[in-house]
């Protein structure tokens, strides 16, 4: 098995159990959970077929709303993240992204931020408005957001630091 | 028709996604509308063993906190017996008609507007759909779904529960429904505007669900005010249970309720 497909395949799995296990019931400050998964569409190798990407978001989704009983909650947000990544890496990367041997190494910190940032507030969103499914709460929806999506971006920049490979 | 071919290919991505967000947006509504999915909960073997294991290791952390909660309840029990049988006791055909088992609390959650929580018995151990779930201090749900080895529990604190209950030491009986706000309070609706209400009187279970029996305890009052049409009473109440610190659980089985159950459906046939 190849070293890429093996790494993104353990991430898979760990990223689930650390979701449902630690993540799920942490209520910090009397109930946020952050979605540390979002990190794995920051993860997934920028060059893969972009179709395989969207179905094996759409399963990550779903097994995590399998475990927390949000049905097909995470599995619509993650399929919208993983959709609209192109998109945000043009956004972000500009013309370099373009380029074959385009990797992280030759990109600013900003950059890689902006990027995960986005993924999170894109993930966040759908997740947040199709939860509540009201949009007379429209201010309850923002507010879960940002205070979810911002402890979900410093956890996943944390992480991507912490477990960042040095040969990518 | 080459042409065709070429169009979804060229643009495949786009369809592949709209086709898999309506599949979950289906799902998504028909969770909303009726019981959450019979094929995607924690109630499955995979996952109610993963959550499991979770629970077998931080259930280590809490063992003193548990023992204490217990023993306290032990003690409030022995109390009850101990003191003027039948004054302090609900009567006693209905206690015949409820029996109680306990199980343990392997997934909890109360930052969604759905809460739904796992339970570690499942069919083979006796547990049923409609079950009432309890812990020492008051109600906590209803089970839902049920797998083998494990179930899942619709949380009061849920924008699809609705459960009988009254005010202490009267029969007025209203609606206990939750506003996916806060989880320390839910709102007792349909309290007519006549009833004398004061800050800090108990709410119980009514007599009016088949599910839990007479009596349960609820929470205190917070506060309340009258809803906009000046009829009925909105009312606070402040639950008894911490819900985010439950661990050890009772489940109450309803002789009757099957009983119930098919009557009322014959009724609602016809």
């Amino acid at each position: 098995m190849n070293n890429a497909l093996f790494l993104t395949l353990v991430r898979f799995v760990l990223l689930v159990l650390t979701q449902v296990l630690i993540f799920n019931s942490l209520n910090f400050l009397g109930g946020i959970n952050p979605m540390v998964y979002v990190i794995f569409f920051y993860w997934y190798p920028l060059k893969g077929n972009q179709s395989i990407f969207m179905l094996v978001s759409f399963f990550l989704g779903l097994l995590i709303d399998m475990f927390s009983d949000t049905l097909a909650l995470g599995a619509i947000a993650s399929l919208t993240a993983a959709y609209a990544r192109p998109v945000i890496l043009r956004f972000c990367f500009g013309v370099n992204f373009e380029f074959q041997n385009f990797s992280f190494k030759n990109t600013t910190k900003v950059q890689r931020l902006t990027f995960l940032a986005l993924l999170v507030l894109i993930h966040h969103l759908v997740y947040f408005s199709l939860e509540i499914l009201d949009w007379s709460h429209f201010l309850l929806i923002l507010r879960k957001v940002f205070a979810t999506g911002l402890v979900t971006l410093v956890l996943c920049t944390l992480f991507s630091s912490l477990f960042s490979p040095k040969s990518e | 028709m080459q042409r065709i071919i070429n169009f979804i290919l060229r643009y495949r991505n786009a369809f592949l996604y709209g086709f898999l967000v309506l599949i979950s947006l289906v799902m998504t509504v028909n969770s909303h509308s009726y019981h959450h999915s019979k094929f995607f909960n924690s109630s499955k073997w995979l996952s109610g063993s993963i959550y499991g294991w979770g629970a077998d290791i931080s259930g280590y952390f809490g063992l003193r906190e548990e023992n204490r909660k217990l023993v306290e309840e032990n003690e409030r029990l022995r109390m009850l017996l101990f003191n003027a049988p039948g004054d302090t006791l609900p009567p006693l055909d209905s206690i015949a008609d409820y029996r109680v088992m306990a199980a343990r609390l392997i997934k909890n959650s109360i930052s969604s507007p759905r809460n739904y929580l796992t339970i570690d018995m499942g069919s083979k151990q006796g547990v049923e759909q409609d079950m009432g779930v309890i812990t020492t201090n008051g109600i906590l749900g209803i089970v839902e779904n049920v797998s083998n080895n494990y179930a899942t529990v619709q949380s009061v604190l849920n924008t699809k529960s609705n459960i009988n209950a009254k005010i202490k030491n009267s029969e007025y009986f209203g609606s206990l429904i939750w506003d996916g706000r806060d989880h320390t309070t839910v709102q007792l609706i349909d309290i007519p505007r006549l009833v004398p209400l004061v800050v800090g009187d108990t709410i119980v279970t009514g007599g009016m669900s088949s599910i839990f029996p007479e009596r349960i305890p609820i929470g205190t009052i917070k506060k309340y005010e009258l809803n906009p049409s000046r009829t009925f009473y909105n009312i606070e109440v402040e639950l008894f249970n911490d819900m985010a610190n439950i661990r050890n659980v009772y489940l109450i089985e309803s002789r009757d309720l099957n009983e119930i159950k098919t009557l009322e459906g014959r009724t609602t046939d016809e």
